[in-house]
């Protein structure tokens, strides 16, 4: 068997298991296949979040946040928007994480023995804390008369974006524009360097 | 599975953002951390666009201009603490403290 029949193999027996764990989980815990995938999902962003947090290795602090990331983009696909899901892939999984990967590797930033944490450590923790239960109490106490999830056609997007949003838009390519000049002019090595 | 849900997930990537800023004396981690809290805050508007009843174009088309302000701002960031690493052969946010009076 050449390899990528066994590669082929091997993915077919992982996404059939992954099927029987989220249907087992699903009829386990009396709850809908779509909520059984969200908690799945929050769980990967949220331990992705923590590990960028957590982490001292800046490499794998930048792996993690990919894995967070693309959990957030399969998150827009529950929420039924598939247009902003691909952007996040495209920008982040294509763009961000690149960037920060080459400039690990042109700077060795990781080789710098540095202390990651500075010293207000229990007060950002205690902040960040009272942050989330300030927010927790605002969402749990807030009535807001919702609808169903539903999607937005491409079109409309479109439509909006270039007719009502037409003038923000100019402007975010003008501050994409001003941002990518401003970068090379900033690395750029000096005159006399 | 209900708007609460995903407000409640928004909250809490939002708090570990928070924290990560706060915490961090890397400015390279310090900045991973902020892409973390500017997610916290799309999931909120995508979710806020797709339980809405009318204009649910307008909270995807937000969180659009948000990903763009946040790729700039990942791309001068770098290029600041490239500089920076340069100069001072360190990236540590204690160690900048050029406009400090």
């Amino acid at each position: 068997m050449s390899l990528a029949g066994i590669v082929f193999y091997i993915l077919a027996v992982i996404s059939i298991s992954m099927v029987g764990v989220l249907v087992l989980i699903t009829t386990n815990y009396d709850l809908s296949l779509a909520e059984t995938v969200f908690y799945i999902l929050a769980a990967i962003s949220l331990v992705g979040a923590l590990g960028v947090v957590a982490t001292r290795n800046v490499i794998y602090a930048s792996f993690l946040l990919l894995t967070s990331l693309m959990g957030v983009a399969s998150i827009y696909l529950l929420l039924l928007a598939e247009f902003l899901a691909l952007v996040q892939i495209l920008i982040y999984g294509g763009a961000v994480i690149i960037v920060i990967l080459f400039f690990i590797m042109l700077t060795r930033v990781h080789e710098v023995k540095s202390i990651t944490d500075n010293s207000q450590k229990p007060f950002a923790f205690i902040t960040s804390l009272l942050v989330f239960g300030l927010l927790l109490a605002g969402i749990l106490n807030s009535n807001i008369e919702v609808g169903e999830r539903s999607s937005v056609p491409f079109t409309e997007l479109g439509t909006s974006l270039f007719t009502q949003w037409a003038v923000p838009f100019e402007v975010a390519s003008l501050v994409l524009l001003i941002a990518l000049i401003g970068a090379i002019v900033i690395a750029r090595p000096k005159e006399d360097e | 599975m209900s708007l609460i849900h995903f407000q409640i997930l928004s909250a809490a990537m939002f708090s570990i953002g928070l924290y990560g800023v706060l915490a961090r004396r890397n400015a390279l981690l310090v900045l991973l951390s902020i892409e973390i809290m500017l997610n916290a805050v799309n999931i909120n508007l995508v979710a806020f666009s797709s339980y809405a009843e009318s204009a649910q174009e307008v909270g995807q088309i937000i969180a659009i201009f948000i990903i763009t302000v946040a790729a700039a701002e990942v791309g001068l960031a770098m290029a600041i603490i490239l500089r920076l690493f340069r100069d001072r052969s360190s990236v540590d946010l204690d160690d900048i403290d050029l406009m400090k009076w």
